[in-house]
């Protein structure tokens, strides 16, 4: 370098802001997310979210449909793990009409969601970790959920959306010899586990790519109603199934699993942990289930069973009744809440007495998680926000809805 | 260990009449304050009583339900983990003119759901930094979700929205 | 015929849309546009168990510019769908459409302000898969009915 150039002073070549789209269709945004952000250099300065490329108008079309009809809806908002949501919406049904689930029914409820937030954070994890370029574990997770879709199919005909529960229980009952496989396909979760976390657990590409990235910090979470494994992973020791018990959890010994640092690596590390406290419920729940009915026999809710209805006029009418003028529930407002894959799941009903809701707004646990994403992006790296968005795992059904 | 009903007494206690209606359902209790008392009464909440979070906030239209005095209401679902219990605070909407303050600016995901309730409802919110649609297009003529809007109207769209970047990622 | 003594190597007479359409129907490269309940199902068929890729349709291409076969998965609303139509207009030809799933083909049980009832009132589609979602077997089977109907193709239908 010569004596001319060293003496004079070094400018920054000038940067102008470079605005690029993520999105409505892209394959970091596992849906239909659309980002917009600024960068200077790599760097995101500004962004901006929009939301509603999937908004199917769920809570307009509730509002024309019977109670029951309503349950293959709620499937369909969180199809990572639908079960669960189609169950919490049954339940809140029975709240207002003031009825329980036999027992049978509830434990059924509660290893079916179980498994579904096994499948919830299987996809979760495996796909995030896509993003980041560890493609193995997705097939390690995807195989492992193929093995619960297999148990869905047994109990209730299909893979993912099983339109299962029933206001007033579950559809079916256990076929025989099932719980037996639920048991068996929880021992191998343990494998499955032990391989992708000791694949990615200490890996150092993983843990730079993920620690310090992405931060929810606990009053970030308070801010924007955050809930679920990122609450968790944020210091918030807050979880329904131990807070609100609903479904006899108070019953089954498990943890809530907390960390924390609030970044995408410690949201990985709370999945990981609730699957394994899940594989707990489901095994107590298979031990401790009880025998029994599975549908309320108070047939005011409740279908009569076929021969009744084939061989009375009593039983036709009653089915008649409940089918073309469905279930009236009292003149009331009701909010239920219970612990979905993603944190607290809402249903506000506001009844006129009718057959349909007079509205029912549900509170989706994606909406509020997904709100504070554009802030805790700025400042980091593109590259980051992928990783981040993973790992709060939007479900753009539930946020849309 | 605080009830849903010793909040409702707390709050019937410090606004009075400012409380326009009280109810219970099943143990879930909550009440209906004017537009103008909204803000203090979550305030006092938040402050006072310790709900720190507010879990969700939905619109309702009574059209044709009975022979209240508004039209709409704004629900605001109460969380307080300290206490453990939670609770309901509506606001009644006499019309579409009436203007319900933001509170923004107390939680920040109200941003985001006061928007779904302008683009769901119609209803405004003073002060609000952002109230643009969130989840219909930017074409789209009327509100969804209330009770006079046609549930098959349809309304196409020609081309997706250029810019959506606001001025700081604050109010995204 | 003679012609061995012409040509000192072995060579294999064909006619030309013949050989193009198989080459086209056995490396076809699917862009996924997903947008809900189907998409996840798709990566079930993607993955190992039921595995795409014994078709030959598993370089899932995220641009559209390099893809042949555009996969409509999920519902598509009318915010959405603009964007559906530039995706398939920045497809090169040739192109094929594959819907899968009730809401993408129908608008499936969402009849109401919001749904498209149908991508084929933007786009035209090539088959139609039932279900909601679909099983995967059904999207492999869907794909081969599309190379059946590759395998179809005259030289005149080229676009």
């Amino acid at each position: 370098m010569s004596q001319e150039h060293s003496s004079t002073e070094v400018q920054p070549l000038p940067s102008d802001l470079l605005t690029i789209n993520i999105g409505p269709a892209h394959p970091a945004t596992h849906g239909t997310l659309r980002l917009q952000v600024q960068l200077d250099g790599e760097t995101i300065v500004n962004a901006g979210a929009e939301i509603g490329y999937l908004h199917r108008g769920f809570e307009k079309q509730a509002e024309a449909c019977q109670y029951q009809l309503v349950i293959p809806y709620t499937e369909r908002l969180n199809y990572m793990g639908p079960v669960h949501n189609s169950n919490a919406w049954c339940y809140a049904c029975e709240q207002l009409l003031g009825i329980e689930a036999p027992a049978r029914a509830v434990a059924l409820r509660v290893i079916t969601s179980e498994l579904a937030r096994i499948i919830d954070h299987a996809v979760c994890i495996g796909t995030n970790l896509v993003d980041m370029g560890a493609l193995t574990n997705f097939w390690y997770m995807y195989n492992y959920r193929e093995k619960i879709y297999d148990l869905m199919e047994e109990l209730t005909g299909a893979r993912m959306m099983v339109n299962y529960p029933r206001i007033g229980g579950v559809s079916l009952d256990a076929p025989e010899g099932w719980l037996e496989s639920v048991r068996r396909v929880m021992d191998d979760l343990a494998e499955v586990l032990g391989e992708v976390q000791g694949l990615v657990s200490r890996n150092r590409i993983f843990m730079d790519r993920t620690q310090g990235v992405g931060v929810i910090t606990r009053e970030l979470a308070i801010q924007h109603s955050v809930t679920g494994p990122c609450a968790r992973a944020a210091g918030v020791n807050w979880d329904l199934r131990k807070a609100q018990p609903y479904w006899g959890y108070e019953k089954y010994s498990f943890e809530v699993p907390i960390e924390q640092a609030g970044d995408t690596y410690a949201r990985t590390m709370v999945r990981f942990r609730e699957m394994e406290e899940s594989r707990k419920i489901i095994l107590q729940a298979i031990d401790s289930i009880p025998g029994g009915p599975v549908m309320v026999t108070d047939h005011l809710y409740t279908l009569p069973p076929k021969d009744k209805v084939y061989n009375t006029m009593e039983g036709l009418i009653n089915h008649f009744k409940l089918v073309m003028h469905g279930i009236r529930p009292p003149r009331a407002e009701l909010y239920s809440a219970t612990e979905g894959g993603n944190g607290e799941l809402g249903y506000y009903i506001v009844s006129d007495g009718g057959p349909n809701a007079w509205r029912l707004r549900i509170r989706p646990p994606c909406f509020a998680n997904y709100s504070v994403f554009p802030k805790i992006i700025t400042g980091q790296l593109v590259a980051d926000a992928v990783a981040a968005l993973g790992s709060i795992n939007i479900i753009a059904g539930e946020l849309d809805r | 260990m605080m009830t849903e009903a010793d909040v409702a007494a707390r709050v019937q206690e410090h606004f009075g009449t400012a409380v326009l209606d009280t109810y219970t359902f099943r143990g879930q209790c909550s009440v209906t304050v004017a537009p103008g008392s909204l803000r203090a009464v979550l305030m006092f909440l938040r402050d006072q009583l310790g709900f720190e979070w507010l879990m969700d906030v939905g619109g309702v239209d009574y059209l044709g339900y009975d022979e209240r005095d508004w039209r709409f209401e704004v629900v605001y679902q109460m969380l307080s983990m300290a206490n453990n219990v939670r609770f309901r605070v509506k606001v009644a909407v006499a019309d579409e003119s009436t203007e319900v303050p933001t509170v923004y600016d107390l939680w920040a995901i109200a941003n985001w759901e006061e928007r779904e309730v302008w683009d769901m409802y119609g209803i405004v919110f003073t002060g609000h930094p952002n109230l643009r649609r969130i989840l219909c297009h930017d074409e789209f003529v009327g509100h969804a979700l209330r009770k006079d809007y046609p549930i098959t109207r349809r309304q196409k769209l020609s081309a997706p929205s250029e810019n959506i970047l606001c001025e700081t990622s604050d109010i995204a | 015929m003679g012609l061995e003594s012409h040509v000192s190597q072995p060579f294999l007479a064909t006619r030309l849309d013949e050989v193009i359409s198989w080459g086209r129907k056995y490396s076809m490269w699917p862009m996924p546009f997903g947008t809900a309940c189907c998409a996840i199902e798709f990566m079930g068929v993607v993955s190992s168990r039921f595995d795409i890729s014994r078709f030959g349709a598993e370089l899932v291409r995220f641009s559209p510019r390099q893809a042949d076969l555009l996969l409509v998965m999920g519902t598509i609303t009318q915010k959405q769908a603009p964007v559906l139509k530039q995706i398939y207009d920045q497809m090169p030809n040739p192109k094929w459409v594959l819907s899968m799933g009730a809401c993408a083909s129908t608008g499936g049980f969402y009849d109401n302000y919001t749904t498209v009832q149908g991508i084929d009132e933007i786009i035209p589609v090539d088959v139609y898969v039932a279900g909601c979602p679909p099983r995967p077997e059904n999207v492999i089977g869907a794909v081969v009915k599309i190379m059946e109907k590759i395998d179809r193709e005259k030289a005149a239908d080229w676009r």
